[in-house]
């Protein structure tokens, strides 16, 4: 088929055919495609300039940079899709420095014989989540591969954001004494992703937490400037990222296992599989540690914004030369909460 | 989730702790072999040592199928997937263990190997249903619990007349080894906290000849928090009174005779094997199942030949030792230095329920805070 | 070994040998071919799969009510000595 095919059809309102290679060979195909599709959606001044970089002016002080490749199966799953997921995980990422996001580049990488319609649906919900977060994406790249050589579509974005003077937020920050804040119930996006695998259905209400954290920061940054660490526990979940703070700050943490959130269908899927719910991957929380005396004013700030209305604080950072994140049971024991040791399989035993 | 939550309950588990407390003799030790990893997995993650005496110890046993799965047979997989080039199909647990020179089934995968992860051996089927042109092999792994489900998709495989699917069949059996246990291996332990979820298959009785013969109570017990506390504490009422009888603590879904159905299926579909390897045990007789020879057609070990060669453990791995109870995993040189779960060398570090995984994953500061 | 854990049958399938169980609020379709007369509001042992034995209701409520029993005669026995 060739690319005057593949084009937007009034009539269906949705676009027909496939990624072909022409489609990344750099020719009049890539433009169509861009015009057509990418530009169509994601228009904004500084894209439509159709450079093959932006130019923006910048404000003085602490700019943060961050890139993040998306890659994931199914690429559509219950609230959300890998467009919305790679505008959300790169603006949590800048603003995971206490930052405020500016703008977002995006590359793709096609597989040959993708379905110009599922590109579409996944480059509108880019759009979408971009506009509704107010951060554009101002410039961008497509490559595309022979078919068997990629999985449909990664996308990779960076996003830059300006750091608010007076703050400074690190994972090498935690000191013993201080709180742990999470803004709400954890698994939920691991949960809704595993439960469309073809070789695990199982049927759940669950929808993916993926959502742009950067207001509930600007929120938190604004009432506690003096936050000392923020992060969003993505893959590996809340327990390899509080492993990572504690090897980064040298310190120890002791969780409270009745205070973190856990939804009834993320327990009931984790009983099913095998699966422990504190590493399964979120997309639309954070993590914060901040002095004990500012604790409960951080608390109530994030309990006031929509995106964090179970906020908890779920523990404490302990003196601890080993870097051991602990947990105290529900059931009154003790336990270690490890790195997580490869991917988390189902298990029968 | 009801008949899980009650059975996690702080509250419960205090009253427990203080009746345990209370009616363990300070003057003698108890030590109790759980049985199975079910069990190892509930006390490690709930932290139930915490809530018990000094003087009651549990020591880990061998019933996690994973972990006592001797190497040549996960050679033998390996084999299989990719000279045979078939698509093979297997649980979640089965796929990082380690074989002959660190390889695993996971590292075949990433070679080329087509490897599959199953929930249930249905979806082997259904993967067989959906491509009639590659053979389709299920490693079977599992004690009584699983081996049910693999008996009734062999009763299907057979009834539709699937060409291109069959079963790598590494069935074992609780009671001899838990007999193999105490002769053989000759374990020093005082009581035992009999398998739950296998019981619910194989009933009661079969421990009753082993109380009779070597005059150790077994509690069959759930897997959930309390239900190994109340087991501990009906074994350490057995052991003050001198008894040494099968009870069973796990009420709710345990009988006598256990499920009839599911073992007239399974005795349909598989016979006895004379002996069978298990890791850390040895060879151990009557201690395994094959296909019976009305299911021959599905068998994959007549399938493609497979010839099993004994492949030793890597040295100084302790997971023999481990695996009977003799050694705890921090006894072993290789914990937490070449061997962890990133990057197991024995078997034990492998699955979630595995002594050392477990030791390692939830338990580990016991040691290196003190 | 051998991970299982209890879900509510909520509809039969008895041609295909098949039931949808809740488990919370999850619902998943599993086998019953190797369990007996299964009905909708039973609980079963679900693992990998396959529903391997009924959860009886009543035996769980004596094992709690056991639990229960053994803490309060160590609260009993304990108030008795402080007592003494």
């Amino acid at each position: 088929m060739s690319v005057i095919e593949a084009r937007f059809s009034a009539r269906e309102g949705k676009l027909t055919g496939a990624v072909e290679m022409i489609h990344g060979a750099g020719g009049r195909a890539t433009a169509e495609l861009i015009r057509t599709l990418f530009r169509r959606h994601l228009d904004n001044p500084l894209l439509a300039q159709g450079n093959d970089q932006a130019a923006f002016p910048v404000a003085a002080g602490r700019m943060v940079m961050t890139t993040d490749a998306h890659v994931i199966a199914p690429l559509f799953f219950p609230g959300g899709d890998i467009g919305s997921l790679a505008v959300h995980g790169t603006i949590n990422d800048v603003a995971m420095a206490g930052a405020r996001p500016l703008y977002l580049s995006a590359a793709f990488v096609l597989e040959e014989g993708f379905p110009l319609a599922d590109l579409d649906r996944i480059v509108a919900s880019m759009a979408q989540a971009s506009g509704a977060a107010g951060v554009p994406i101002v410039t961008g790249d497509t490559k595309v591969v022979e078919k068997g050589k990629g999985d449909g579509v990664f996308i990779t974005t960076t996003g830059i954001g300006i750091v608010p003077d007076g703050v400074e937020i690190s994972g090498d920050r935690a000191l013993p004494g201080d709180m742990v804040l999470l803004s709400g119930s954890i698994g939920d996006h691991g949960i809704a992703v595993l439960s469309k695998r073809e070789n695990l259905t199982f049927e759940t209400e669950i929808l993916s937490d993926s959502a742009a954290l950067h207001t509930l920061v600007a929120d938190m940054v604004g009432a506690v400037p003096g936050i000392r660490v923020l992060r969003d526990p993505t893959r590996g979940g809340l327990g390899a990222t509080l492993n990572e703070i504690a090897q980064q700050s040298g310190v120890g943490i002791h969780l409270d296992e009745a205070a973190i959130p856990i939804k009834p269908d993320v327990s009931a899927a984790c009983e099913l599989l095998g699966l422990d719910p504190l590493y399964i991957a979120n997309e639309g929380k954070l993590i914060a540690i901040a002095p004990p005396e500012k604790a409960q004013l951080l608390l109530a700030v994030m309990r006031a914004h929509p995106l964090a209305r179970d906020a908890a604080i779920i523990g404490e950072v302990k003196h601890d030369p080993h870097a051991f994140v602990q947990m105290r049971t529900r059931f009154g024991g003790n336990r270690m909460v490890d790195w997580l040791a490869g991917d988390p399989l189902p298990r029968i035993c | 989730m009801k008949f899980v939550d009650e059975f996690r309950d702080e509250a419960l588990a205090k009253g427990l702790a203080a009746a345990i407390a209370r009616e363990a003799n300070p003057a003698r030790r108890y030590s109790i072999m759980e049985f199975c990893g079910g069990h190892t997995h509930a006390i490690f993650r709930y932290g139930v040592q915490d809530l018990m005496p000094e003087n009651v110890g549990f020591v880990h046993g061998p019933g996690c199928p994973v972990c006592v799965l001797p190497i040549g047979r996960i050679d033998n997989a390996l084999e299989l997937a990719e000279e045979h080039g078939v698509i093979l199909c297997s649980y979640g647990d089965m796929l990082r263990v380690p074989a002959s020179k660190r390889r695993s089934l996971l590292k075949a995968k990433a070679e080329g190997a087509d490897v599959r992860m199953v929930y249930s051996v249905d979806d082997a089927l259904r993967i067989a249903r959906d491509n009639p042109g590659r053979e389709v092999l299920f490693f079977a792994i599992g004690f009584e619990t699983t081996t049910p489900p693999t008996a009734v998709a062999l009763r299907i495989a057979r009834a539709e007349g699937l060409k291109n699917f069959s079963v790598f069949c590494n069935h074992v059996l609780t009671p001899a080894a838990l007999n193999h246990l105490l002769t053989a291996a000759a374990v020093d332990v005082d009581a035992f906290i009999g398998p739950s979820h296998v019981s619910s298959v194989i009933g009661s009785r079969p421990y009753e000849y082993f109380t009779e013969t070597f005059r150790r109570p077994v509690v069959i017990a759930g897997f959930e928090p309390l239900d190994v506390m109340q087991a501990a504490l009906m074994a350490i009422r057995q052991l003050n009174a001198g008894h040494a009888e099968v009870e069973n603590q796990y009420i709710r879904v345990v009988t006598r005779e256990g499920n009839l159905k599911a073992r007239a299926i399974v005795d349909e579909v598989f016979e006895r094997r004379e002996s069978f390897e298990w890791r850390g045990l040895g060879a151990v007789p009557d201690s395994a199942l094959t296909i019976r020879e009305a299911y021959a057609a599905f068998d994959a070990e007549k399938r493609f030949s497979i010839v099993t060669r004994s492949a030793p453990d890597a040295k100084s791995c302790e997971c023999a030792e481990i695996l009977r109870g003799a050694k705890k995993p921090v006894d072993c040189k290789l914990f937490g230095k070449g061997c962890t779960p990133d990057s197991p060398v024995g078997s034990c570090m492998v699955s979630s329920e595995g002594a050392c995984a477990a030791y390692w994953t939830y338990g580990r500061f016991r040691r290196e805070a003190a | 070994m051998c991970l299982a854990i209890p879900a509510e049958i909520v509809s039969v399938n008895d041609a295909a040998e098949t039931a949808v169980v809740a488990l919370g609020p999850v619902r998943k379709e599993i086998s019953i071919a190797l369990i007996e007369n299964a009905k909708p509001g039973e609980f079963v042992l679900v693992h990998v799969g396959y529903a391997l034995h009924k959860v009886s209701p009543d035996e769980a409520a004596r094992t709690i009510a056991m639990m229960r029993e053994a803490g309060l005669d160590a609260e009993i026995a304990e108030f008795g000595e402080a007592a003494r």
